[in-house]
Parts: C-alpha cells; sequence; structure tokens
C-alpha cells in the first residue's frame, strides 16, 4: 500500500508545486471530487432522489419535497455535529440521548410559559456546552477512549431522563417554541412553505463550512490523520477535541429544539440518533479514525439515508427491515471509502525521485494529509 | 493500511456495541415474541401467528356481557364464571404486599400506578394492608424473574402481586410465587399458568381490535386507505389488538398498512407524512393513543383533512380531538384495574371468593361521552387517562396532577 502512494517528505527538494487540489478548469476538479467518497454521496443523493420521484410521482412537488428537506434537517445537523468529532478521530455516542435530555428539558422547563421560551433556549445550550466540554475533557485529559466516555454519558442521561420521566411523556412545550421545529414562512411561491429547520440548517452548514476553513478547521482534521505531528507543531490536541465535543453535543441540543418542535416531548426521540448519525457521517465517506472527509459529505450523507428510507418505504420493504438496511450501509460505506481514500482518486503530483522508496521508511501511516477535507469546490 | 484495520475495527465495535443498545431500547418484549410465537405456531397462514379464532369471538362476546356488581366501581365489577375459594387465606390483621412491576414506562402504566399507590393508602388506613414493596422491571424480563425471587426468599410477603413483562417468560416465576402458598393475583399481561389466585385484566386486546376497526370500517368506504401505528412487535395485549383489527379490515375492503412506532412521535409523524406523500389517508388506527397528537399534527402540517381515527383515552387525544373536531373513537384499555389487585387482596385476605379470571368491563369513549370525561378529568395531565378510577381514593386530584 506504501510503495503506491507519494509522500510528502519527497517535495522538500523542490519548489513548491502547485497544489493538485487546484489544478485543472472547475470542471475537472469538480469531476475530481465527485470521484471521492465525500463526493460521490451527492451523487448518491441525486440518484435516490430521481427514484424516489420515478417510484412515486407525488414527490416531484416542490411543497413536498421541501418538507421532506424540513424534516431532514435535525438528522443533517447532527451528523454534522458528529462529523466535527470524527473526523478529529474520537466517536460521540451520547448524541441521541443529548437529544432526548433536551427534549424532556424542554418540556419540563419551558411547559406552557412563553415568557421562558427564552431562559429555556439559554439552558438547553448551556447544559448541551457542558456535556460536550465533560466529554471533550474527560477523553483528552484522562485519556479514556471517546468511545467509553460518551457511551458512559449516554447511560448516565438516558438513566437521567428515565428517572426524571419515569420513560413516558410529560406535555409539550408551548406551541410558540415548537414553531421553531414546526412552523415556516409561510405563503411562498412555488414551495409553498419554507421551514425553519431547513433555514437552520442552511446557517449551521455555511457556518460549518466557514469554520472547517479556519485554522480549527485545518487542525482539527490534522489532529484525526496524525494525532503525534499534531501535538508536535504545538498544538493543543485537548482543546481542539474538547471544542468538537461541545459542536457535537451543541449540534444534538438544536436537533432536539427542532425535534420537540416537529414531534412534540417524548423520551424516546432522539433514541438511536447517534447511529443515524454516524451512519450518515460515514455514508458521507468520512472516515472513521478521523483525518478525511468533508462537513458537507456528512449532511449530505444524512440526506441520502433519509432518502433511502423514503424510497424503501415506497417500495413496500416493511420499516421492520430499517436497522438492517442502516446496519449493511454503515458496514458497506466504511469498507468502501476506506478503499477509495487509499487508492487516491486526485490527480497526483510527477516527482522526480521515486517516492515509493523514500516512503517507506519516512512514513509509516502514508496517507495524503487533508485530502478529503480540501474537496471544497464539491 | 494500519490505519484502514483500526478505521474497520473502530466501526465493527460501534456497530456491536449500537446493535446491543437498540435491541434493549426497541424490542423489550423480544422473548415474548419467539416464545410465545411457538405457541400459538398451528394458527398462523393467513390470519397471522397471533390470530386465535376462538380468543376473537370469546371477547367479541364479552363486549356485550352483563357484569356482576356495581356500574359505578367498574373496577370491582366481573363477568360470572369459576370462582377462587379462599378460605384457606383468611386472617386477621395488615399485611405486607409484594409488588413485582413490569415497568412505569408508559403513561398509562404510571397514571395506573398512581391509582394504585392511592389505592394503597385507603386500604392501610383501613388496617388492611400494612405496606407494599414495589420492585421495578424496567421492562426487562430478567430482572422481574429476580425479583420474584428477591421476594420470595427475602420480602417476607404475605401476599404477591405480579404485573408481568411478558406472558412466556414470566411463567415460571409466576409459578414459583404460587408455589409458596400465599395468594399470587397477577393483572394486565397475562401468564401461561393458570396457578394465581386471581388474573385480572379487562376484556382484552381482540375486544379493542374489533371496537376501533368496525368504528373506522363503519365511517369509512370499501378501498380507503388507512395507517395502522403499532408500538412495538411481541406483546401479546397489542399484538391481539392488531389481530383482531387487521381481520376486520380485511372484511370490510380496507388497506390497511401497519408501521411499528415505538410511541416516537418523530416516527409517527414521518411515517404519517410518508403516506400522505403516496396519496390519499382516509384513516388512523392506533394499537395505544401514546402519539395520537404527532398523528393528527402531521396531517394539519400537510394540509389535507383530518383522517377518521382511532386514538385512546389519553388526555392528550381527548383533548385533540375535541380541538380539531375530527371523526374518533377513544377506545379504552381500562387503567382502573390498576386498583383491583389489592381490592382482590382485600377480600382474599376476608376469606371472600375473588373470580379465578377476574374480567373487568372494557367500553371504548364515544363522541357524545367525551365532554363528560373531558370536564371530569380537567387539569389532568396530558398524560393521564380518562378512565383511570380513582376519583373517590384519598389525594385526588393533586396526586394525579403532580408526577
Amino acid at each position: 500500500m506504501s510503495t503506491a502512494t507519494p509522500s510528502i517528505t519527497t517535495t522538500e527538494t523542490q519548489a513548491r508545486p502547485e497544489l493538485p487540489l487546484h489544478q485543472g478548469s472547475l470542471g475537472s476538479r469538480i469531476a475530481a471530487g465527485l470521484a471521492t467518497p465525500g463526493g460521490a454521496v451527492f451523487v448518491l443523493v441525486g440518484v435516490l432522489l430521481v427514484s424516489i420521484m420515478v417510484s412515486n410521482p407525488n414527490f416531484t412537488d416542490p411543497g413536498a419535497l421541501i418538507r421532506f428537506a424540513g424534516r431532514t434537517a435535525p438528522i443533517a445537523i447532527a451528523a454534522m455535529g458528529q462529523y466535527y468529532v470524527i473526523v478529529s478521530g474520537e466517536f460521540d455516542l451520547s448524541m441521541g440521548a443529548v437529544i432526548a435530555a433536551q427534549v424532556v428539558l424542554a418540556g419540563n422547563f419551558i411547559g406552557q410559559d412563553e415568557g421562558r421560551i427564552i431562559p429555556g433556549l439559554l439552558l438547553m445550550l448551556a447544559v448541551g456546552a457542558l456535556i460536550g466540554i465533560i466529554n471533550g475533557l474527560v477523553t483528552t485529559l484522562l485519556k479514556v477512549p471517546s468511545f467509553i466516555v460518551t457511551l458512559g454519558m449516554m447511560l448516565a442521561l438516558s438513566g437521567l431522563v428515565r428517572y426524571i420521566t419515569g420513560g413516558a411523556a410529560s406535555g409539550n412545550p408551548v406551541d410558540a417554541f415548537r414553531d421553531i421545529g414546526r412552523g415556516g414562512i409561510e405563503d411562498v411561491p412555488v414551495v409553498d412553505v419554507i421551514p425553519y429547520p431547513l433555514i437552520i440548517l442552511v446557517v449551521v452548514a455555511t457556518l460549518s463550512v466557514w469554520l472547517m476553513r479556519r485554522p480549527f478547521g485545518r487542525t482539527l482534521i490534522a489532529a484525526g490523520d496524525n494525532p503525534e505531528a499534531t501535538h508536535y507543531s504545538g498544538a493543543p490536541l485537548w482543546s481542539y477535541k474538547t471544542r468538537a465535543f461541545v459542536l457535537s453535543s451543541l449540534s444534538a441540543t438544536v436537533a432536539g429544539i427542532l425535534l420537540v418542535g416537529y414531534a412534540g416531548v417524548h423520551p424516546s426521540v432522539g433514541a438511536g440518533y447517534e447511529f443515524t448519525a454516524i451512519t450518515a457521517v460515514v455514508l458521507g465517506g468520512v472516515v472513521l479514525g478521523g483525518g478525511r472527509g468533508w462537513v458537507l459529505s456528512a449532511a449530505a450523507g444524512a440526506f441520502a439515508l433519509e432518502l433511502l428510507f423514503t424510497l424503501l418505504t415506497s417500495l413496500g420493504v416493511p420499516s421492520t427491515w430499517r436497522d438492517t438496511v442502516q446496519g449493511l450501509i454503515i458496514i458497506a460505506a466504511v469498507a468502501v471509502s476506506a478503499r477509495a481514500w487509499q487508492v487516491g482518486r486526485r490527480p497526483r503530483r510527477t516527482t522526480p525521485t521515486d517516492p515509493s522508496r523514500a516512503t517507506h521508511i519516512a512514513t509509516p501511516s502514508p496517507n495524503q494529509p487533508s485530502t478529503g477535507a480540501t474537496t471544497g469546490e464539491n | 493500511m494500519r490505519r484502514t484495520i483500526r478505521g474497520t475495527l473502530a466501526s465493527a465495535a460501534v456497530l456491536a456495541v449500537l446493535a446491543g443498545c437498540s435491541t434493549d431500547v426497541e424490542e423489550p418484549a423480544d422473548s415474548t415474541a419467539t416464545e410465545s410465537t411457538s405457541e400459538s405456531e398451528e394458527a398462523s397462514g393467513d390470519e397471522g401467528e397471533w390470530f386465535v379464532q376462538a380468543d376473537f369471538d370469546e371477547q367479541d362476546a364479552q363486549r356485550s356481557a352483563t357484569f356482576e356488581g356495581d356500574e359505578a366501581e367498574p373496577w370491582l365489577q366481573y363477568i360470572d364464571g369459576e370462582m377462587s375459594d379462599t378460605s384457606e387465606f383468611k386472617s386477621d390483621g395488615a399485611k405486607k404486599v409484594c409488588f413485582a412491576n413490569a415497568s412505569v414506562s408508559n403513561p398509562w402504566r404510571q397514571t395506573g400506578f398512581i391509582t394504585m399507590t392511592q389505592q394503597l393508602e385507603a386500604l392501610q388506613d383501613k388496617g388492611v394492608i400494612s405496606d407494599m414493596e414495589v420492585r421495578d422491571a424496567q421492562d426487562d424480563d430478567n430482572t422481574q424473574l429476580a425479583d420474584i425471587d428477591y421476594f420470595i426468599s427475602e420480602g417476607n410477603c404475605d401476599a404477591f402481586i405480579i404485573s408481568p413483562n411478558s406472558t412466556a417468560a414470566m411463567t415460571p416465576g409466576v409459578e414459583r410465587a404460587c408455589e409458596t402458598g400465599k395468594p399470587v393475583v397477577v393483572f394486565d399481561r397475562g401468564v401461561e399458568t393458570d396457578c394465581a389466585t386471581s388474573f385480572i385484566h379487562p376484556i382484552g386486546g381482540y375486544a379493542w381490535g374489533i371496537d376501533t376497526a368496525e368504528f373506522l370500517s363503519d365511517n369509512l368506504e370499501e378501498g380507503d386507505k388507512v395507517v395502522a401505528l403499532r408500538i412495538l412487535p411481541g406483546v401479546d395485549v397489542l399484538e391481539t389488538r392488531w389481530a383482531a383489527a387487521e381481520k376486520i379490515f380485511e372484511e370490510n375492503g380496507i388497506e390497511a398498512e401497519d408501521f411499528f412506532t415505538g410511541a416516537d412521535p418523530t416516527e409517527i409523524k414521518k411515517i404519517i407524512t410518508d403516506a400522505l406523500n403516496q396519496g390519499e389517508v382516509a384513516g388512523v388506527w392506533m394499537d395505544a393513543g401514546d402519539g395520537a397528537v404527532a398523528a393528527i399534527e402531521a396531517f394539519e402540517d400537510a394540509g389535507v383533512d383530518y383522517p377518521v381515527m382511532t386514538g385512546e383515552d389519553e388526555m392528550s387525544f381527548l383533548r385533540k380531538w375535541e380541538d380539531t373536531g375530527l371523526n374518533g373513537l377513544a377506545p379504552v384499555y381500562s387503567n382502573f384495574q390498576w386498583r383491583t389487585p389489592l381490592l382482590a387482596l382485600e377480600k382474599i385476605f376476608a376469606g371472600e371468593e375473588v373470580p379465578k379470571e377476574w374480567v373487568l368491563p372494557q367500553t371504548p369513549i364515544t363522541e357524545d361521552e367525551r365532554a363528560e370525561y373531558l370536564e371530569a378529568n380537567d387539569g389532568m395531565p396530558d398524560g393521564h387517562y380518562a378512565k383511570f378510577g380513582g376519583e373517590d381514593l384519598p389525594g385526588f386530584p393533586e396526586a394525579w396532577q403532580d408526577r
């Protein structure tokens, strides 16, 4: 494998060559991007969308499409949150439990009192941030694997929710609060309504793209790709990873706020969301273990997953098969994307020296850094 | 290469852990499904593995049966039948009761448990019961078996009340409790033994299915589409509701499609929205009312007419039903049955005979009766059940309001 992959070390002797990602016309760059796992998911979304429209003509109605996009917003936001953690080389399994806790918090704290909406939102965000900080600090400073930390957090929060609610629904919060997840801008031409969740998704996605192009995003990917090198470069790993966990918990909180509005309070809201988010992230071509992948591919992965389930429903496949399908997808996606990234779909730099010998010793982990992260033009 | 392997291992681990978790969450009654299937497998075929014609016919008849006792106290009414002689248990003094509860993980069980606690208070004041020790199995068969065994060996119990988590798995536990020679009262879900002094339950799932499916069939045309929302597979009291309804839908040419929701409102809303995208939905059938509001909201959000719908006597549904004015019915799985086990023990310790199988009345709430129940339960939370039957107990109404 290492023999097939060029390495950075060999480029030291040269004048800086043009980065391969910036070579070629826009069209060819997009084509190259679509050939990576992180880009292919957008093709997949397109294919699934067309398939659904063919199998169910009602889905061609713009109103139906935009409602679908609106209801997929919470899972797409959760997937983007999970992306930060996964790309930095960790996991966040506490996501679903965070959503459930926030949903119950909204129901109990806000209740039927409109005056408590703003304090309620602030409280939920504060709780979300606190959970992320705990997850992050225990992972980074106490060196407990994130897998275990967030699993523990999941159980702790589930137990808390169960203790508070006894496992059953309490009353819904006031309608004005639920409108965030249920309402939209009415009387829009063509699509009829623009759901608020969709607007929130666009805002979150824009902020995410911006954030990933900042030094924070670059360093986070580097931390997932090669923690040792990132550490030696002087970046405080614990701080970056903790911030990734905070972003993940905050995303879960936003998803929770939208879900309370969309559906209402129930302790089972958010159940399995961590699994769905991880599946979406993996389907988006983000490599488990970190260091590869684009944040919008994670959101696209969420859309692909939901479209697939909708397609299965409209084809009459019983919903009981859903978990099985999801399980198979995660296995297949991990296998395929791991292969695809290794093969390296990008145009390679041609180097005068033979890279294969030199790299063998110099870089035992011969991955091109940040390949996936810079497919920003997709 | 190393990274690839590490990544694959990590994902395998994710799968393993998550698979484990999701099985726990979504299929608490898993063992019921597998074990009870074998018991009724000869009934399989077109009619489905849960459908037993004899039970269907029996419960169909019981819907119009005459109940013994005072109509004002339906929790003490029963259908005339075999009685258990309890003279051997007759004894004076306050007794300690041990209650192995399946869970309080849904609003129906929570409401019932409050009623039971208040009934206990009343009986403690009368000096019938000294104490009730409760163990909550949290929807887990193994936990409940351990709870029962703990009660038998260390509980110092004078009587057992068991609300089984699942039918087949809890049978040996109930049998062991019977072997102590102390009175055993089983209620709600059944077990495959008749060793209990009394088995208390409302008419049952078939009656629910018949009431609801007949209502929908009467109010819909042949060929209309009905979405059936079911909580989870494998629990007998829920499976029989659907088994009966499915049969009646088929007979009347109603096109019903069933989905499992886990009572998750997000799931419910998605299912209805998808179904509406496929075409018109004329009716909604539910095997339990939890989440009915989310189902109705899906119709509102899609901007289409309300369906004909059956929910449950949960306040959230009754209120939404009134607000929307949709054509509906609230079937009832009599929540007041949670009072009956303690009252049965009072009779048992007095040496009075009790029905061997204590079948309680189970009557749906119609649109005409709705206002009356809404008024009677004014101020109760959304998760409260209209036919909880605790109006005459100490602590009414605060105990049910503050939960």
